[in-house]
């Protein structure tokens, strides 16, 4: 018990203290504590700069994307591979589905970029057809929509695990009564497998709500300079360019303690919302 | 139930088909391509769906001695280690969580799932880790990412899954808290167990953002290799590889270190993957 304590202590506790440098002008020299105060100077002066605005609106541009297109996706495909009747077929669709989870980043990245630079896969194909080649990887324009294509192929097999358990334990009764009851096969989905599956629905999207701020920091920091920070610049990469590249170290602290208030106010607020709806939210 | 339209069949069909292809293709091109020719990947515009003349060649030519070699070396020791150590301390960590009555377990658990809702900042973690002086040290790699709260929960909700007689007759037969762990938990939880070194493993395995901001070039592990070479564009010809007699053709090259360092996962994912729904459900609802 000991050594995990102490991780948390040292590793979590000790890097929140450390947030304290928010509040500092950092000065590599003289290390974070002897470092000189600076009060609320490195916020002022962020709210001032167009840069973290722009950091700001990708990042919630990318998460409302996100939370229509990505997070019903592994829903649906539960909801198909539920309703498959073949065992077999659906074991081994899960097995592939779940794939791609497993891979890193910077594999994921590479494939896309195989696939659809300039040279790649399709645009290859494209112009031995005699076709039009479209450029998606350095088109700043393409570049929010193929971020959430790339989280979709990525992570909604996984997703679907979840929602798979859910719909297992629907009760069989209820469909069978529904279907005496005269209902057909969308009016039993409609009646019996949404509502039975609400929960579990809300709670991810608590949990999403939460993390909404993060949008997927490799996966942005791994494609930014494809399209300029003026696209591709996120609330996390702005942290990171500004802190660990350039060395404006309070700076970056404080756009990162931003984001974790924001970020924290709010799961407590869709809690709350939750637990009004009736539901049972993350926690009590 | 009545039997499905058959329109509805078909649908489903024609939606699972495409599902596994957008998955399977995509492995298919990258295998095929690190296993074609040079002539044949050029003759082709870069890329391959079925190699006709299947060679090693491009694996020979970057697993000969040069920085992919080295970066190979450095993940599997990074994954074999950090797996070990992450393991030891979650399991420790989770049996002291799940047993009723040890001392501060409440409040304990509570300051850990207080780091889920506020995670350090990227900022404060860098500090920290420059500030114990662990630059370009590959404990930077390990001991910051030691414990994952989401592994901690799944086998404390596994370990308290455990019926209570089982701990009390061992205790009858006076076994200390060692022994009940040794003897009796971790045999039961070999599912959980596997989850979790799996889930530790590939995110070792994977992690390059730690690697590039902690560790000097010449430490990376595979990930940050690929991510400078492949996904940078940079050419590995630049690094000590042209000796080794890299020619035109940098997909072949590419894809052969893109299939090094997934193959891994590949190898033990069809082991493990039984285990999945079970371990990560267990978990999940518990929490």
């Amino acid at each position: 018990m000991v050594p995990g304590l102490v991780y948390f202590l040292v590793f979590h506790y000790g890097a929140f203290v450390a947030n304290a440098v928010a509040f500092k002008e950092y000065v590599p020299f003289d290390g974070l504590w002897a470092s000189p105060w600076v009060g609320t100077e490195n916020f002022s002066r962020m709210f001032g700069d167009p840069d973290f605005w722009h950091a700001t609106w990708n990042t919630l541009f990318i998460a409302v994307l996100q939370l229509v297109f990505f997070f019903p996706a592994p829903l649906a495909l539960a909801l198909l591979l539920h309703s498959l009747t073949s065992d077999l077929l659906r074991r081994f669709t899960q097995s592939v589905i779940y794939l791609p989870h497993f891979l890193s980043w910077v594999v994921v990245v590479a494939l896309f970029q195989q696939v659809l630079s300039d040279t790649g896969l399709l645009n290859t194909f494209l112009s031995d057809s005699g076709l039009h080649t479209v450029d998606i990887i350095g088109n700043p324009d393409a570049y929010k929509p193929l971020v959430v294509i790339e989280v979709i192929w990525k992570d909604a097999g996984w997703g679907t695990i979840i929602f798979l358990a859910a719909l297992m334990q629907v009760d069989e009764q209820l469909y069978e009564a529904s279907a005496i009851d005269g209902a057909g096969p969308w009016r039993r989905f409609w009646h019996v497998t949404l509502p039975s599956i609400r929960p579990i629905v809300i709670l991810l999207l608590i949990m999403r709500l939460g993390d909404i701020l993060s949008v997927g920091f490799e996966q942005m920091l791994l494609q930014r300079q494809s399209v300029g920070p003026e696209v591709g610049e996120v609330l996390d990469t702005f942290v990171f360019w500004q802190g660990i590249v350039g060395g404006d170290t309070g700076y970056a602290a404080a756009a990162g303690l931003f984001k974790g208030v924001v970020g924290a106010a709010l799961v407590f607020t869709a809690n709350r919302i939750a637990h009004r709806l009736g539901e049972q939210g993350v926690y009590k | 139930m009545e039997k499905p339209r058959a329109a509805t069949k078909v649908a489903k069909g024609v939606a699972v088909a495409v599902v596994l292809a957008l998955v399977l293709v995509p492995f298919l091109v990258i295998v095929s391509t690190s296993l074609a020719s040079n002539r044949e990947v050029v003759e082709n515009g870069g890329w391959v769906l079925w190699p006709s003349d299947p060679t090693l060649r491009a694996y020979r030519t970057i697993l000969n001695g040069g920085i992919v070699t080295k970066a190979l070396g450095v993940s599997v020791g990074l994954t074999v280690i950090g797996t070990l150590f992450s393991l030891a301390c979650t399991t420790f960590l989770a049996y002291a969580l799940a047993r009723p009555g040890v001392f501060g377990g409440k409040p304990v658990l509570l300051l850990i799932l207080f780091t889920f809702l506020f995670p350090p900042g990227m900022i404060p973690a860098f500090l920290l880790v420059k500030g114990m002086g662990m630059m370009d040290t590959y404990a930077a790699l390990i001991a910051p990412v030691l414990i994952n709260v989401f592994n901690l929960i799944v086998l404390r909700g596994f370990f308290q899954g455990i019926p209570e007689e089982l701990y009390e007759a061992a205790r009858l037969d006076g076994a200390g808290d060692w022994q009940i762990l040794w003897r009796i938990v971790l045999p039961l939880s070999k599912a959980a167990l596997a989850v979790v070194s799996l889930f530790y493993a590939v995110s070792y395995w994977n992690a390059w953002f730690h690697a590039s901001i902690y560790m000097e070039s010449g430490h990376w592990p595979l990930s940050q290799v690929l991510r400078t070479y492949v996904i940078g564009g940079s050419q590995i010809a630049d690094t000590g590889l042209s000796e080794a007699g890299m020619v035109s053709a940098p997909q072949t090259t590419q894809m052969a270190v893109l299939v090094i360092a997934t193959v891994p996962i590949l190898l033990v994912y069809p082991f493990l993957q039984k285990y999945f729904t079970k371990g990560v459900l267990t978990g999940a609802i518990k929490s």
